[in-house]
């Protein structure tokens, strides 16, 4: 049965599914059986499921990650779960060496079904180190799956499918669509890793977003509609392995591409899908690609100097617009009204 | 006094491991083992001590010198030789080489070179255990060098916290590569104090003393079966040849020919055998008998890794992700 649940209600559920299904599946990260319970993703899951399968742990990333993956190597599946990224990056040299690398060091002898959550800042003055969006970071490493879900239903579903994947699957999980509903199935079920999904069918243009960015994306399209422009927005959805069937065919379809990113832009994801559309559509390209990405520089901390840091759905279709060889006029430029630009809707108050 | 059975799987121990890195030190000038090669020798007592210790059902993880704990915790000579040759027949596929050794069916889980960073993973198989109320121990080798690592001093404090099953055992022989202990920590504090400090159950050992090594590990292995928590032992010891390669290396400067004379008087494989012979537990001709049989064994297993196949071109790409 389908209902309409938020995306933190739809990590739970996933979570709580996977724990009732497999024994062998705990969940461990600092503050996951806290009051908070990782925003809402975790709360309850100790009561129902005991504190030795869903553990807080001392505050070391690195070791806490090996940790999880000499318990996966025999025959456990943990899932590690990081409330920032930029806290996970203490753990860069077990995900990297290690995680990445034994099924393979190891001639397939051995596997890591690992799953690590990192969840993505924004607003309310997360600034420099707690709203970083590392996932480039991650999908170059061979070994590693990267996946971002957007929408409730592909939070649950890709969350179930990684638990159940036999390799380390890295799960960036963007802090503003926590409170975000979507119609989600209450039975469990899975979203292939790898697999894009079209969110908005269309023509003229492909717009390729993730994450939270996609949500953006969405926007955008529904303003270019009104300039009498068919946009296709492409929810990536998984970063590695890359969809590039999904990415491709509508690159031939409408010959235009604007990807757009929650990270930098330089060596990032949306590098890679240019490159993609330079290697493999160059031929079906009707104009250079752009980008939509943050600006060059970390992040903020001040309301008046974060404000701008983030680029919103008028950025993205004055990209289209100016692909196509039109002006954007600046009211696609204005903030949204009825509320702050570093909250995600009113209802979010702070602190984090 | 220790068993005859015991004490001659001792001595067969640590001879099998001298047999092995002498011949590798003789055969790699060939230049025929393209991986850099960490060995042992004058270590083995604290090898062979630990590793006789463990049950085959344990599990056991090292680092880069790991040729001696793979060996004692009964790793597949000739899936070793092969690897370190680079064959599709080494242990790891021709994958991972010396420095990552590997034996699941003698609970080897793997080495790698990465200082400290099989710590975490040692601990985390132990955590798996407790979970799954199995009665097994895990066992984790490392060196001094090892215990200057953030990794360490989180697995002690998380092992101690979950009173794990694990055993960690450090080799303490004075240097990380060239550097000695004195430019790396400060003097008068003991490595064991630090575990101790964690709240971990410390023992400190010499290390070229197979038998003293064999009955601290036994007892750290058995109060970790036990569940009474981690244990960790310090064991002194000493590397003959140079950090990485075959060679000798005293005269370059970073320590003494006088230091490295006074450690080789300890030799444990020969201080052993005289005290097998005195104590009429052996006769010279049997321990010549073992060492003769070890010798054969190695020869057999380069034989092995030298007329193996190389692994085909396309096996470069697998393993990647599991299927």
């Amino acid at each position: 049965m389908t209902r309409q649940i938020k995306f933190f209600e739809a990590l739970r559920e996933g979570l709580d599914q996977c724990m009732g299904a497999d024994a062998s599946v705990y969940v461990m990260g600092l503050g996951v059986p806290d009051p908070g319970g990782i925003f809402g993703s975790t709360k309850g899951l100790v009561e129902k499921y005991g504190a030795s399968r869903v553990l807080d742990m001392p505050l070391a990333e690195n070791t806490m990650t090996g940790v999880a993956i000499g318990s996966a190597l025999t025959g456990l599946r943990p899932v590690l779960t990081h409330q920032r990224v930029d806290f996970a990056i203490l753990s860069m040299e077990q995900l990297v060496n290690q995680a990445a690398k034994w099924h393979y060091m190891f001639d397939g002898r051995m596997r890591v079904p690992l799953v690590v959550r990192m969840i993505i800042g924004r607003g309310w003055g997360q600034g420099p180190q707690h709203s970083q969006s590392l996932q480039a970071m991650f999908a170059q490493v061979p070994g590693l799956k990267v996946v971002m879900p957007t929408t409730a239903y592909d939070a649950k579903g890709l969350l179930i499918a990684a638990i159940e994947d036999d390799n380390p699957v890295v799960m960036l999980e963007h802090r503003w669509l926590y409170g975000i509903a979507d119609d989600v199935p209450e039975e469990a079920y899975r979203v292939p890793l790898g697999k894009a999904k079209i969110m908005r069918e269309g023509g003229d243009v492909t717009i390729v977003g993730l994450s939270y960015m996609s949500l953006e994306s969405l926007r955008a399209a529904d303003i270019l509609k009104g300039y009498g422009i068919s946009a296709e927005v492409i929810d990536l959805r998984s970063l590695r392995p890359l969809d590039e069937a999904t990415i491709l065919a509508s690159l031939r379809k409408t010959g235009r591409l604007v990807v757009t990113d929650t990270a930098h832009g330089p060596f990032g994801a949306t590098s890679e899908i240019m490159a993609l559309a330079a290697e493999k559509a160059f031929g079906a390209l009707k104009a250079a690609p752009s980008r939509v990405c943050l600006p060059d520089h970390p992040a903020p901390t001040s309301p008046a100097l974060a404000d701008d840091f983030y680029p919103r759905a008028g950025h993205i279709a004055a990209a289209v617009l100016r692909q196509l060889g039109r002006e954007p006029d600046a009211a696609l430029f204005a903030p949204p009204a009825g509320r702050r630009l570093d909250q995600p809707d009113s209802s979010f108050q702070g602190p984090f | 006094m220790m068993d005859a059975t015991t004490r001659k799987a001792l001595y067969r121990a640590m001879s099998r491991i001298r047999t092995v890195e002498e011949r590798i030190a003789d055969l790699y000038p060939e230049q025929e083992m393209r991986c850099p090669v960490h060995l042992c020798i004058g270590q083995e007592a604290a090898e062979a001590g630990t590793g006789l210790a463990l049950d085959r059902r344990d599990y056991a993880l090292s680092g880069h010198r790991s040729h001696g704990h793979y060996l004692a915790k009964g790793g597949d000579l000739k899936g070793m030789m092969a690897e370190i040759y680079g064959k599709a027949t080494g242990c790891a596929g021709g994958k991972g080489g010396s420095m990552h050794l590997v034996d699941l069916d003698a609970g080897f889980l793997g080495a790698v070179p990465i200082v400290g960073s099989t710590i975490p993973i040692a601990v985390g198989t132990a955590f798996s255990s407790k979970m799954k109320g199995e009665d097994r121990v895990t066992m984790v080798f490392f060196g001094d060098g090892a215990t200057e690592a953030g990794v360490f001093h989180e697995s002690l404090n998380f092992a101690a916290l979950h009173a794990l099953p694990i055993v960690f055992v450090c080799e303490n022989n004075l240097y990380s590569v060239y550097s000695p202990m004195g430019v790396r920590q400060p003097d008068g504090r003991s490595i064991a104090g630090i575990a101790a400090a964690h709240g971990v159950a410390t023992q400190t050992g010499d290390g070229n003393d197979a038998e003293a090594v064999f009955t601290l590990a036994s007892k750290a292995v058995d109060a970790a079966r036990r569940g009474q928590g981690p244990v960790f032992i310090e064991l002194s010891t000493y590397r003959w040849r140079e950090h990485c390669g075959p060679n000798f290396d005293n005269h370059i400067g970073y320590r003494t020919e006088a230091e490295y004379e006074e450690w080789r008087q300890r030799d444990p494989l020969a201080l052993y055998r005289a005290r097998l012979i005195a104590d009429g537990a052996a006769t010279g001709a049997e321990l010549a008998a073992i060492d003769a049989e070890l010798a054969a064994e190695m020869e057999d297993a380069v034989t092995f890794a030298k007329s193996s196949p190389f692994p085909p071109r396309e096996s470069a790409g697998q393993h990647i992700y599991a299927e």
